[in-house]
Parts: C-alpha cells; sequence; structure tokens
C-alpha cells in the first residue's frame, strides 16, 4: 500500500513523462481515477505474504 | 429444410446434410447470408460479411462432394469470427479505429484455417470491445452489439458479437477469445454455449492479442455437440504461437455420451457464492446432477485483483505506441485503462505473477477431490445498453468490471471452462462455469452434454426478443 504521501495525481504526471507518455488534458482525470483503481487492486496483492521461495508464474525456456 | 431452417440449423445437422447430398454448401450459405442481411442491422453483430469468399468456399465443398472427395466433419458449416482473428483478405481491426487502417491479413488465423479445413465456411467478423478490454461490447466505434433476447441489453463481451450471432441464429459456430471472461461473460449473457479451453491448448495465432498472460481463444455455440466438435478440429501444436502446448489432439466430441458418469463435482463457495439468478442458476445444475458438497478456492478476489493489474500493464505496454501518438483515436471506453496500465510500476507486475504461481497451486489441490467444479459465469443477467451501475446482492457495483467477477479468478490460471446457459421462461438467460482441471476439457464438455441431454441447458436459436425495441425488426 502506498503511504499517506502519495499523490496519484502527481505519479500519473511523472510516470508518464518518464517513459514519454503524453496524457491530454481532457484524458488526464479518467487515467487517474483508473490509476486509483488500479492501485486498490495492486494493494490486495502486495499486502499478501507469499513465501520467498515463490517465483513469477512465466517460465523462459531458451 | 427451407432456407430459414438451413440458416438456423446446427452445425450436426447442416455437416451431415452437406455430407449425404441433402443440402448443399452453397444453399445453406446463401440461407446464412440472407438470414444475416436481415437481422444483422438490428442486432449490430457483424463488422465484415464476407459473401463472396464464403460463396466461393462452399461451391468449392459442393464440386469435392460431387467429384467423390470425402468431407470433412463441418462441411458447409458456416461460421464467422470475433474481429480479431485473421481472415485472409479483410482487415483485422480488433474492435478498434487504429488497426482499421492495417492492410487486410495475409493468412487465416490458425484456428480458422483449422475450421475451414475441416469444411466450414467463414461468413464474416463480428463486433467486440476494442481491443477486447471490456464485458460488454459497448464500442463507440462500431456501434453496441445488441443481446438477441432484449435489444436494450449489452450481449456482454468482449466477443459480444460472436456470442449474439450464434444466438440469434445467424451462425451454428463463431470463435472469440478470453483473456478475462471474454467468452464467458457473452455465452452467459446471450444464453449460448461457451468453450474456454486450457491456456495454451489452442493457437493464438493469427489472433490480435490483449494481455498476452491471459489470452486464449475458443468457440461458442447452441449445442454441446457443435462446440466439442469446433473445439476439435481446432486443436494440435502450432510452431506460429509460442505458448501454444505441444500436446497431441485429444478429440472431445466421441466421449461426449459418456457424461458424468465417474466425476467427482463440488460447488465452489465463497467469492463464487453467487446471489439471486447467478446462485439459482448453479443450484440448478447442482441439483441435476446430485451434487451438494462445497469447496472453496483460497484468495479468489485476490486472484482477480491480481489478473486486473497484469492486464492492465501487458494491454498498456502493447498498445503503448499508439497511446503515445494518438490516444485520442482510442475508444473512449478502454483509452483512459490503457493510459493507466501503461504506468504501472513492474514490481506489481511482478508480485502478481509470483501470487498467480501461489494460487495456482491452491488450486490443483482442490482437483485431487474433484474433477469438476461449478460456479455462475456471471454475477446477472444482462445490463442495459449503457448502465453504469448494477444491484448485487443490496449493494451498487460497477456494472462493467463487476461483469468478471467469476470469470476472472479462472482465467488467471487457465482452467478449462465451458458456460452452459439457464433460462426461466420469460427471464433473460444466465450461465454456469463447468470448471475442469488442466487439459480436461474433454470432462467439462460431458457434464455440458449430459446436462442438456437432460433438458437443465438448451440454447434455442432466438428468432425475436420480449423487448418493444425488436418489434421493428421481426
Amino acid at each position: 500500500m502506498a503511504d499517506q504521501s502519495f499523490n496519484t495525481e502527481t505519479y500519473v504526471d511523472t510516470a508518464a513523462a518518464l517513459i514519454g507518455l503524453p496524457i491530454a488534458p481532457a484524458h488526464r482525470p479518467g487515467v487517474v481515477v483508473n490509476f486509483e483503481r488500479l492501485a486498490q487492486m495492486a494493494a490486495l496483492v502486495m499486502e499478501f505474504p507469499l513465501p520467498d521461495g515463490v517465483e513469477p508464474a512465466p517460465v523462459f525456456r531458451p | 429444410m427451407s432456407g430459414d431452417e438451413l440458416a438456423r440449423a446446427d452445425a450436426a445437422a447442416i455437416a451431415t446434410a452437406v455430407r449425404a447430398g441433402a443440402a448443399t454448401a452453397v444453399a445453406v450459405t446463401e440461407a446464412t447470408l440472407a438470414r444475416i442481411e436481415q437481422r444483422n442491422p438490428s442486432l449490430n453483430c457483424f463488422t465484415a460479411i464476407t459473401a463472396e469468399r464464403a460463396l466461393a468456399t462452399a461451391r468449392a465443398i459442393d464440386e469435392q462432394r460431387t467429384a467423390g472427395v470425402e468431407l470433412g466433419p463441418l462441411a458447409g458449416v458456416p461460421f464467422a469470427v470475433k474481429n480479431l482473428f485473421d481472415l485472409q483478405g479483410i482487415i483485422t481491426i480488433a474492435g478498434s479505429r487504429i488497426d482499421a487502417e492495417r492492410p487486410p491479413a495475409i493468412a487465416d488465423a490458425t484456428v480458422a484455417a483449422r475450421l475451414i479445413a475441416a469444411g466450414a465456411v467463414p461468413v464474416g467478423a463480428l463486433n467486440m470491445d476494442e481491443y477486447a478490454y471490456g464485458f460488454t461490447t459497448e464500442n463507440s466505434h462500431y456501434g453496441a452489439a445488441r443481446n438477441p433476447h432484449d435489444f436494450s441489453r449489452v450481449a456482454g463481451g468482449s466477443s459480444g458479437g460472436s456470442a449474439a450471432a450464434v444466438a440469434a441464429g445467424l451462425v451454428p459456430l463463431s470463435l472469440g477469445s478470453d483473456t478475462n471472461g471474454s467468452i464467458r461473460v457473452p455465452a452467459s449473457l446471450c444464453g449460448i454455449f461457451g468453450l474456454k479451453p486450457t491456456y495454451g491448448r489452442l493457437s493464438r495465432a493469427g489472433a490480435r492479442l490483449f494481455a498476452a498472460s491471459f489470452d486464449h481463444v475458443g468457440p461458442f455455440a447452441r449445442t454441446v455437440a457443435d462446440l466439442a466438435a469446433a473445439y476439435d478440429a481446432m486443436q494440435g501444436p502450432d510452431p506460429r504461437d509460442p505458448v501454444c502446448a505441444q500436446r497431441p489432439v485429444e478429440p472431445a466430441a466421441g466421449d461426449l455420451w459418456l457424461g458424468g458418469s465417474r466425476l467427482r463435482i463440488a460447488i465452489l463457495d465463497g467469492h463464487f457464492a453467487g446471489t439471486g439468478p447467478a446462485a439459482a442458476a448453479v443450484a440448478s445444475v447442482a441439483n441435476a446432477l446430485g451434487v451438494t458438497r462445497r469447496v472453496e478456492i483460497p484468495e479468489a478476489a485476490r486472484a482477480r485483483a491480481a489478473a486486473f493489474v497484469i492486464t492492465a500493464a501487458e494491454g498498456g505496454n502493447l498498445h503503448l505506441a499508439d497511446l503515445k501518438t494518438r490516444a485520442a483515436d482510442f475508444d473512449q471506453m478502454t483509452r483512459d485503462r490503457f493510459l493507466a496500465g501503461a504506468l504501472v510500476p513492474a514490481t506489481w507486475v511482478i508480485e502478481a505473477q509470483r501470487f498467480r504461481n501461489w494460487y495456482r497451486e491452491q488450486v490443483l489441490g482442490l482437483f485431487r477431490d474433484s474433477d469438476i467444479l461449478l460456479a455462475p459465469a456471471t454475477p446477472c443477467p444482462a445490463p442495459l445498453i449503457g448502465q453504469e451501475m448494477i444491484e448485487i446482492d443490496g449493494a451498487m457495483v460497477p456494472a462493467r468490471p463487476y461483469l468478471g467477477v467469476y470469470t476472472q479468478p479462472l482465467s488467471f490460471i487457465g482452467l478449462p471452462i465451458v458456460v452452459v446457459p439457464l433460462r426461466d421462461p420469460g427471464q433473460m438467460p444466465i450461465g454456469v462455469q463447468i470448471i475442469a482441471a488442466p487439459w480436461r476439457e474433454a470432462e467439462a464438455l460431458r457434464i455440458a452434454w449430459a446436462l442438456e441431454r437432460d433438458d437443465v441447458t438448451a440454447a434455442m436459436a432466438v428468432d425475436c426478443c420480449s423487448s418493444s425495441s425488436c418489434s421493428s425488426a421481426a
């Protein structure tokens, strides 16, 4: 879970700038709402105490 | 058979008639094209109709028969594909305006090619949510696909056109894709059978991907036998899809008659308990099968959350180049979710993929004592087109994402699932998921077949819905 100081709008602007993704002013409120929804979903995943030995599901075979 | 009867017949009846010479493939195709022309303007299922190719394919089949060539098991059977599957000569638009600028496909998607090799006749491409990111097929570019049972309601999505076309009797067979529920949700809302096979069972080559970790393809039909016949025809390894398993064809159609004998069945509880019509549908199926045992998948809500995060991140990454340069050309129904998905931090995705591994082990443990699990396919019957919220168990929740609440935690780990439709007189249909262990599609199909045999489930071609909005279409 993000800490109390986290600001979704600031994150969206900064992360979008980092990857070179322009977000039009008209689209920005919807992106923020959707990112907040994603953050809520991600919090459910991140708070779950997985054992150390569990690897990510995708397996690469050279 | 009359033209309309030919057009509405199931795949098995058509193939039997064509193989025996009781009907020509051209006559079936002409009847199908006429029915599509008559009914599609009200339903908005088709985005492309491949009449010329269909008639040429049908003529070739009839010529083969005349020449004494043994015809395939799907001889003369019309089918259509969600418009994210390549059909040679037409543009694979994937529900988008952006991909409509691409050149026409130079080859058929593997699964379409295999149906055609079995004798099936491609008649067109079907409406969907843009890039498969939705559960309702309310496409802003091409219009909403309408539910044949009530034109004011959604067909479900993202393979909404595929389900509606089969439910309305425009084709006996169609193809869809399912990343988080996009075959199972529209099958439930349109009242037909749908199969989402095991992840990696059917080739996705020539299908526009959405979230590669979860993308599956599969068939829709109005009978379990047709569903199994299509599934069998599409099986087999494919070097063009790195996810497609190196497994031999394991035919299911020949064993349907075994039904549910010796299969251990349980009802999924907890997250999947359902309420109202969803719970009643599961109870009907469980009663018919004599099942009372209930089991619970641990952490299913968390699995849905993990699927949600991975889907957004993979979808956002897949479309990043277009999001950077032409976001305004995306459907407003998907754009902001794709943009947000492109910003997901890596640690969320990796943790979700680790959780996926842990969760798979928990669910596989349930299959030590059960062969088949039962769950609702959707939390409710079809919402109205444009409906934002639905009431579930007294609480108002956002309709569109919530439609996948029971499908998402299962495609997350690639389990094979058949949706069987139930419908009380005067009510909208709703489906039940028949869930099997990985690679055991045949067992889920056997249960579905037994339920169909015993009249617990059935999918009829809908001639006209009960809503006033369809009176003009009759």
